[in-house]
């Protein structure tokens, strides 16, 4: 028990560390930026710069306003948008999550599942022309690009057959479908390309010889003796796969006119909102540290080989 | 019972010779590690195929100021939008006709194109042969993913090697700053570094190579640590080698495969990401052509003009396919129970 304490403290501790790194690194980085916020406004007065610097801060030396920043930050105060004028940045992305979230999810399981059943069957069959198939999708799938297999999916459903809409978001299901499957595509080779690999190692393995020699069923063999050690180590690709994610969030939303974080995230960058870009850029960073973090306390939990004990 | 030891000689007689299997000349000739992931190399035909399309792209795109038709920069506004014409070709899309309201129209004779002047894969809004434009794109795209990847594949040799080899504290500390910033999102490394520095080739490799170096620090420390106590890097240590040379001639060249694999996985994925950035708005900037900004303008007009988008993403496809192919094909060849 004193273990799993210890061992959570110091994650905690190493999330703490990468969270404060990145605020402190956005922050410099961001007042290093070429340009100001006012650049895509309408010809202002320098009174009328000053003025403007003085309401959003911008005027005092940059050591004090690092300090006030992480100071806010710190009660969950991100500042005022600097392109949609008095929008506070906590609000702008606040009613952005969801979408995001939705989708990100969405296209997390499905991707997963099916990647999971393709790889499944991939090893089953090893060497025919169905594991021949699966593989090629899966390489298939790594390969294309995600925005250009949403463009194509948005034309093919959207444009050419109607059968779903080409975009935006009213909070139903059917305008989802599309962005999620775009996403859903290097999740779905990536576990596909994983489970595949395991599933052969473990199928062959002595215990799966003698389940098979019992006279297990073939099917049951599969899912209750080959899967369930087959999917420990998918645990290692869900970090990656966040990653995948998030960054496909940036064209996908974009594709699909879906007001979710990557939508608003590109516009900011492309407008110089720099209290939102740095907003956006710690809500990624906590959010790969968390699942970063979730993902090593559920390695240690289910795979009895790495046990906390036997750790140095 | 018949007395074998009476059947008399002259019923004998030799047995005819085999031909010797292909087992027994391969055990004949002994190959070396690479020789022999070589061979198994040239048997994986996908991965043939991929090193040969990659061979063609390649040169295509370096050889873009040779092959070029046209200067991927000139605007010539009056050719604009022109669909691809690829001469005597008679399909309707790729012979300069477009559909426009249900009907195919000859465009070049609307543009008034002189009959000579060919565009195979058609002109962009501001009438630049897309063919021309790509060839230099490609040029670009190719040239940031290489540079990159040979860029982050360095820091991670040196940095999990210096880690692996000091050992101790250092290695600690070493991996604890690893740890720390393998939580800081690559995208938002790059877009940061990006909206500094002045978007460009350079800084657009820079952030490529910044971001994507943990993975092979991590792995080649692995492989150091595993190497460093074997028997033959003790032994030359203790006739006195230094270090530097032990890391360097003894443990490098031994996880040499493994390095190699990992960059040539890291390659499309620094494709990828160019390509994405420069979908976004922040990649390179006009007006030179990437396969990204080409990707970008022509999805622009992709419901009234798609073969701007086509071209562009099949190429793209195709090098990605490729390079992912023949990746895993040397990993198959160089380590078959290797995992990712």
């Amino acid at each position: 028990m004193n273990k799993w304490i210890a061992f959570i403290t110091k994650r905690l501790f190493y999330m703490v560390l990468t969270l404060f790194l990145i605020t402190t690194l956005t922050f410099f980085l961001m007042n290093l930026l070429p340009g100001t916020p006012y650049q895509n406004q309408a010809k202002l007065s320098p009174t009328e710069i000053q003025v403007l610097n003085e309401k959003y801060g911008l005027g005092q030396p940059l050591g004090q306003r690092y300090v006030t920043y992480m100071g806010n930050i710190l009660h969950g105060d991100f500042g005022i948008s600097l392109q949609f004028s008095d929008q506070k940045v906590t609000t702008l992305i606040g009613s952005r999550i969801g979408p995001s979230l939705q989708l990100g999810i969405q296209a997390m399981i499905f991707g997963t599942f099916v990647g999971i059943i393709l790889g499944s069957i991939a090893a089953v069959r090893h060497n025919t022309w169905i594991d021949t198939f699966c593989s090629t999708f899966a390489i298939v799938g790594r390969s294309v690009p995600n925005f250009v297999v949403a463009v194509v999916l948005q034309f093919v459903f959207a444009v050419s057959l109607r059968m779903l809409p080409i975009g935006l978001w009213d909070g139903s299901f059917k305008y989802t479908i599309l962005p999620t499957l775009a996403l859903s595509l290097s999740p779905m080779a990536d576990a596909s390309r994983f489970i595949r690999t395991e599933m052969i190692e473990v199928l062959g393995s002595d215990h799966i010889e003698f389940a098979r020699a019992k006279g297990m069923s073939e099917l049951r063999l599969v899912f209750t003796h080959g899967l369930r050690n087959a999917l420990i180590p998918l645990v290692v690709v869900i970090g990656p796969m966040t990653v995948s994610l998030m960054t496909g969030s940036l064209v996908i939303e974009n594709i699909f006119a879906v007001p979710g974080i990557g939508e608003q995230f590109t516009k900011s960058i492309l407008t110089n909102d720099y209290s939102t870009i740095m907003a956006v850029t710690v809500l990624f960073s906590f959010l790969l540290v968390f699942v970063l973090f979730l993902m090593d306390i559920l390695y240690q939990l289910i795979d009895p080989r790495v046990r906390i004990g036997g750790m140095k | 019972m018949t007395d074998f030891a009476k059947i008399p000689d002259s019923l004998f007689r030799f047995r005819e010779k085999k031909p010797t299997s292909e087992a027994d000349t391969v055990a004949a000739n002994q190959l070396t590690f690479a020789q022999d992931a070589f061979r198994r190399l040239k048997k994986n035909k996908a991965a043939v195929f991929s090193v040969v399309i990659l061979i063609l792209i390649v040169i295509c795109a370096f050889l873009a100021p040779l092959l070029a038709p046209y200067n991927p920069n000139a605007q010539n506004v009056p050719f604009a939008n022109l669909p691809p014409r690829i001469f005597g070709l008679p399909i309707n899309g790729l012979n300069g006709f477009e559909k426009f309201r249900g009907e195919w129209v000859d465009q070049y004779a609307l543009a008034n194109v002189p009959a000579g002047q060919n565009y195979l894969f058609g002109t962009d809004a501001f009438g630049r042969d897309i063919l021309s434009r790509l060839l230099y794109g490609t040029r670009i795209s190719l040239t940031i993913a290489f540079v990159a990847a040979l860029l982050d594949l360095t820091i991670g040799v040196l940095y999990g090697l210096f880690s692996a080899m000091k050992g101790g504290m250092t290695d600690n500390i070493m991996q604890r700053v690893l740890e720390v910033m393998n939580g800081i999102p690559s995208l938002v490394l790059v877009v940061l570094l990006l909206l500094v520095f002045h978007p460009g080739m350079l800084s657009i490799i820079f952030a490529l190579a910044i971001s994507s170096w943990i993975p092979m620090a991590w792995l080649v420390r692995a492989q150091a640590l595993r190497l460093k106590n074997l028997e033959y890097v003790q032994a030359a240590r203790a006739i006195g080698v230094s270090p530097v040379k032990i890391a360097f001639s003894h443990i490098l060249p031994n996880m040499l495969s493994i390095i190699v694999i990992r960059a040539m996985f890291s390659i499309p994925s620094a494709i990828f990401f160019e390509t994405f950035l420069s979908f976004i708005g922040v990649g390179m900037k006009i007006p030179n052509a990437s396969i990204g900004t080409l990707l970008n303008d022509g999805y622009k007009v992709f419901r009234i003009h798609p073969t701007q988008m086509w071209i562009p993403a099949i190429v793209l496809c195709i090098i990605m396919l490729a390079f992912n192919l023949f990746a895993d094909g040397l990993r198959d060849a160089f380590d078959p129970k290797m995992k990712d």
